[in-house]
């Protein structure tokens, strides 16, 4: 069972950070304060989440303005969806063993 | 970690990508007081259609500013109290009412029910009388499948029946209001009270 855990992406090891990537997985877009509501957390958390995954490139970072307002929009790029995917496999094989060996 | 925890984080990601793309607060028991007030304004409107026949308005134009009106305040009731019950149903589940998907539902769904309705208010200003309720029917339901994208998808299946019932209206071409009266009163309370034990118990 070991050698499938080190195909868990380190970057989905928060919650948070899992959340912001399945939120977006699903939405082409979301914007910063959408983001905040859906997880319930503060703005600095929320923030250094984010920075953490624009860092390992799994999601892209769109500024602009909304009426004078800015307005920062993130979503997934393909390299964070790919790694997405991968995560979900490797949660489903962990799973499947631990059926097999139970 | 244990099998479990995986299991659980599965579901967990299953609920954000659910919460953040659909809008899940559509209350049940709303459903049920739409068809209530449908209910309702279709008694009225047959009141007022009987009178055109044998009471005191005499001309077509007046008949149909009635119904006009009774329409107009039976949809605005429903989507008034619609609002109402799904807010206090947000609140129930601690999530907020007016975001992202909201919108989304919401621009989704009157988009295709606002030209609908327009265009049946002008064929009606022609003088298509008998098109209008297999119409509205018809209209409806590709609203609500078009809805169906953003919130529970089980209104797909709501979408489906007007649609249905709507066509066989088409195919009638008469007794309209009675069509009228099943789609958007009986429809509504059946659909309104599947919802409510669905999820609401």
């Amino acid at each position: 069972m070991k050698h499938l855990l080190h195909h868990l992406d380190k970057a989905f090891e928060n919650k948070i950070r899992l959340g912001i990537m399945s939120a977006l997985m699903v939405n082409d877009m979301l914007d910063f304060n959408a983001l905040k509501d859906l997880l319930g957390v503060t703005d600095g958390n929320l923030a250094s989440h984010l920075k953490a995954l624009e860092k390992v490139d799994y999601i892209s970072v769109k500024k602009q303005f909304i009426a004078r307002k800015p307005n920062t929009q993130y979503a997934a790029t393909p390299q964070g969806m790919k790694a997405f995917h991968e995560h979900l496999n490797a949660l489903e094989r962990l799973i499947k063993e631990s059926n097999q060996q139970s | 970690m244990q099998k479990t925890d995986y299991i659980k984080e599965l579901s967990e990601i299953r609920s954000m990508m659910e919460r953040s793309s659909r809008f899940i607060s559509l209350s049940g028991l709303s459903g049920v007081m739409a068809g209530l007030y449908a209910l309702l304004g279709a008694l009225v409107a047959y009141q007022i259609l009987g009178e055109y026949h044998s009471g005191p308005i005499k001309d077509q134009t007046t008949t149909i500013r009635y119904l006009l009106i009774d329409a107009s305040l039976v949809f605005l009731l429903a989507f008034g109290t619609g609002i109402l019950l799904t807010t206090r149903r947000a609140h129930q589940q601690g999530l907020k009412v007016w975001d992202a998907t909201a919108r989304r539902l919401l621009i989704n769904l009157l988009f295709p029910l606002g030209a609908g309705g327009l265009f049946l208010l002008i064929l009606l200003f022609h003088g298509y009388v008998s098109i209008l309720a297999p119409g509205m029917l018809i209209f409806y339901g590709l609203s609500l499948i078009n809805a169906s994208k953003y919130t529970l998808t089980d209104i797909r299946y709501l979408g489906i029946a007007e649609i249905i019932l709507g066509l066989v209206a088409a195919i009638v071409m008469s007794k309209g209001l009675l069509w009228w009266t099943l789609g958007f009163g009986v429809l509504h309370i059946a659909y309104g009270t599947i919802m409510y034990y669905k999820y609401e118990r």
